[in-house]
């Protein structure tokens, strides 16, 4: 009689359990604690109000009926839509012939220090980087100081606290990332792909068109989400490089709790932030392909 | 205890464990306890308060550890509150003005008349409406200073920074900067309109606005103190509405272009004041360390903190000739004489100047 040999179906079974479903169980947990909960507590102050400094479960669309009848509150959601659809675009545009020239005109040896040197932003803390850029972009900035001297302008440019300061800050941070996770969909595309274009005929740009780019479009999906989530989200580069000549979202936000502890009216403007994020998701699903990264 | 322990474990399966141990491991990462160890405070403040030259002659001297906590915001504060523990918070620094509001809330314990040199106290704080709450102390000024004009003296005539409408004028259309705090900024509008801040009601809110928008064309950016100090050192704007003495106090040494100055119709006050949480287990403590604070050495420091310089409550405070000059201690009389204190909103009135704020910043 042969030995029993230990199978793949076997290997993947622990205790009776197939292991995917308990592999599956720390991320549920971690997202049932640490999203799904928070979520619905939060979906559920959304009906309350702060009434004379308390919190009352009064169960009112009161919130919601003065976030969308109020146009500064609308314009601050709208706002942030532009602003985080400019960084996506403009980043994009950056971050992918950076990533093309890196995977396929970079001899792979040099590579893993460019992409070092690529990262190395990332390794200060964000409040100092956008304080940084406020100090490159003030009326005595590197920048102005710079032109002033090399007599092109007479008096300051406005760089500093206008929107341009504030998408300027968020594509520095996301043409890194952005690069990175375009750069690791470039490198598994294999070459013979456009060899064989070649071979047939096909021009540079017609072998670019119709293979590299189009297998590409995970890395730059994955990479334009994660950009779009986050920068939607962010507080702090507007809030330094923005100057609040504009409301973004997130800033309302803490407008609403740092001032009057207002959670029920913060609430509604962050489901109203999780809605358009989450349809910025159906948006991209198609394309966010992990595997391919 | 092992016998305990073998107990429990003995009766558990895989489920109940892992169960267990994810419930064990939210409860001590989720909830927000600060806990005491022994021979600790913690205390709730604003940032001038988590200085170690303040704070460790008290350490020092009582044998305790304090664990200080900056926040910045009432309502910040409120919401720490809410998420911590009973007792686990023993004294708090808070906007004076806002004390009524918080007290009717039955977080501030009711101090007892002694424990403040109130005879020392400049009059002015002594007898604001939000010192006492229906005859009750439940926090003691210990801090005070001006909503004003900070400006670059290289650049801004001081003539128009006293005038009380600068922002307005357009000699410095975009070069203004304003401090990110609509109380204070409402109030000095409604100020410049010839109204006291203790008789704005909700009627006057209408006109405030319509001058609050009004400024907006000549405002450059609008900012926490950070980055108003920022933008005035760095050159992006000249004059910060809203700030004083607190801004640029510690910066005019190194930045002596720099200064500061009041309305000639006189500047806002704003104060702060320091309580004890009425479910702290530490009481008697914490009512040391307000003593402490209060005290002239204890107030000198509390001037003259990093974070920020300002006026000592205490008239006896421990200053030196130069702290002295830059807080324009001989100026107090006069500054005082015409300043106001801060009027005392109701909840609903808070949330509808919130709500022009907001507009102003997207306008």
């Amino acid at each position: 009689m042969p030995a029993p040999q230990t199978t793949l179906k076997d290997a993947s079974r622990l205790g009776g359990l197939p292991l995917t479903r308990w592999a599956a169980y720390p991320a549920l947990t971690f997202s049932l604690l640490f999203f799904v909960a928070p979520f619905l507590v939060m979906f559920a102050v959304s009906f309350w109000q702060r009434l004379r400094g308390r919190l009352e479960a009064t169960w009112t669309l009161a919130n919601y009926e003065k976030f969308f009848s109020r146009d500064y509150l609308v314009d601050a959601l709208i706002n942030s839509i532009e602003v985080t659809l400019i960084t996506t675009v403009i980043s994009i545009l950056i971050a992918y012939p950076l990533a093309y020239i890196l995977a396929f005109k970079v001899p792979p040896r040099w590579q893993r220090i460019i992409l070092l040197l690529t990262v190395l932003p990332f390794w200060t803390a964000y409040v100092v980087r956008s304080y940084s850029w406020l100090l490159v972009l003030s009326d005595n900035g590197i920048v102005n100081s710079t032109l002033i001297t090399l007599g092109l302008i007479g008096e300051p440019i406005a760089l500093a606290y206008t929107r341009g300061a504030t998408v300027l800050g968020f594509v520095h941070f996301f043409t890194m990332l952005l690069t990175l996770t375009i750069y690791s969909n470039l490198i598994q595309i294999p070459p013979n792909y456009r060899h064989a274009a070649a071979d047939l005929g096909a021009s540079p740009l017609q072998a670019f068109l119709r293979i590299t780019l189009p297998l590409s479009a995970p890395g730059v999906a994955v990479g334009a989400f994660l950009t779009f989530v986050i920068t939607i989200g962010d507080y702090i580069t507007p809030q330094i490089l923005g100057g609040n000549t504009e409301v973004l979202i997130p800033q309302a936000i803490i407008l609403q709790i740092s001032r009057s502890a207002n959670f029920p009216m913060a609430s509604v403007m962050s489901i109203t932030l999780m809605v358009v994020v989450t349809g910025c998701y159906l948006a991209f699903a198609r394309h966010l392909k992990m595997d391919k990264l | 205890m092992i016998p305990r322990i073998k107990a429990i474990t003995g009766s558990m399966n895989r489920r109940r464990f892992l169960a267990g141990t994810a419930g064990a491991a939210a409860a001590s990462t989720l909830l927000p306890r600060v806990g005491h160890a022994e021979g600790e405070l913690n205390i709730l403040v604003w940032c001038d308060h988590v200085d170690a030259k303040l704070l460790e002659p008290f350490e020092a001297a009582h044998g305790v550890k304090i664990n200080a906590k900056a926040y910045e915001g009432t309502g910040t504060a409120l919401s720490i509150l809410e998420q911590s523990a009973a007792g686990d918070w023993d004294a708090i620094v808070i906007d004076a003005p806002d004390v009524p509001q918080v007290a009717d809330l039955g977080i501030l314990m009711e101090l007892p008349e002694d424990i403040a040199p109130w005879g020392d106290i400049f009059p002015e704080l002594r007898n604001a409406p939000y010192t006492h709450v229906n005859g009750k102390s439940y926090a003691i000024p210990e801090k005070f200073g001006y909503y004003g004009f900070c400006y670059n003296k290289d650049v801004v005539d001081p003539a128009d920074a006293s005038r009380g409408d600068i922002a307005w004028n357009e000699k410095y259309k975009g070069r203004i900067g304003v401090y990110d705090y609509y109380f204070p900024v409402l109030q000095m509008i409604g100020m410049s309109m010839g109204l006291k801040p203790a008789d704005i009601k909700m009627s006057d809110l209408g006109a405030i606005r319509e001058r609050l928008l009004a400024m907006k064309p000549n405002v450059k950016m609008v900012g926490d103190i950070v980055s108003v100090q920022n933008a005035l050192v760095t050159g992006s704007v000249d004059v910060i509405v809203g700030g004083a003495e607190f801004a640029v106090s510690n910066l005019i040494p190194t930045n002596p272009h720099l200064d500061w100055t009041i309305a000639d119709h006189g500047g806002l006050i704003w104060n702060q004041g320091i309580g004890v949480l009425a479910n702290s287990n530490r009481k008697e403590l914490a009512m040391e360390f307000v003593k402490w604070i209060l005290s002239s050495k204890g107030q000198g420091l509390l001037a003259t903190s990093d974070c920020f310089w300002a006026m000592p409550a205490n008239s006896t405070a421990e200053l030196s000739d130069e702290a002295k000059t830059l807080l324009r201690w001989d100026d107090q009389s006069d500054f005082l004489a015409k300043s106001n204190v801060s009027l005392l909103p109701s909840a609903e009135m808070d949330t509808e100047m919130l709500d022009m704020w907001t507009e102003f910043l997207q306008s």
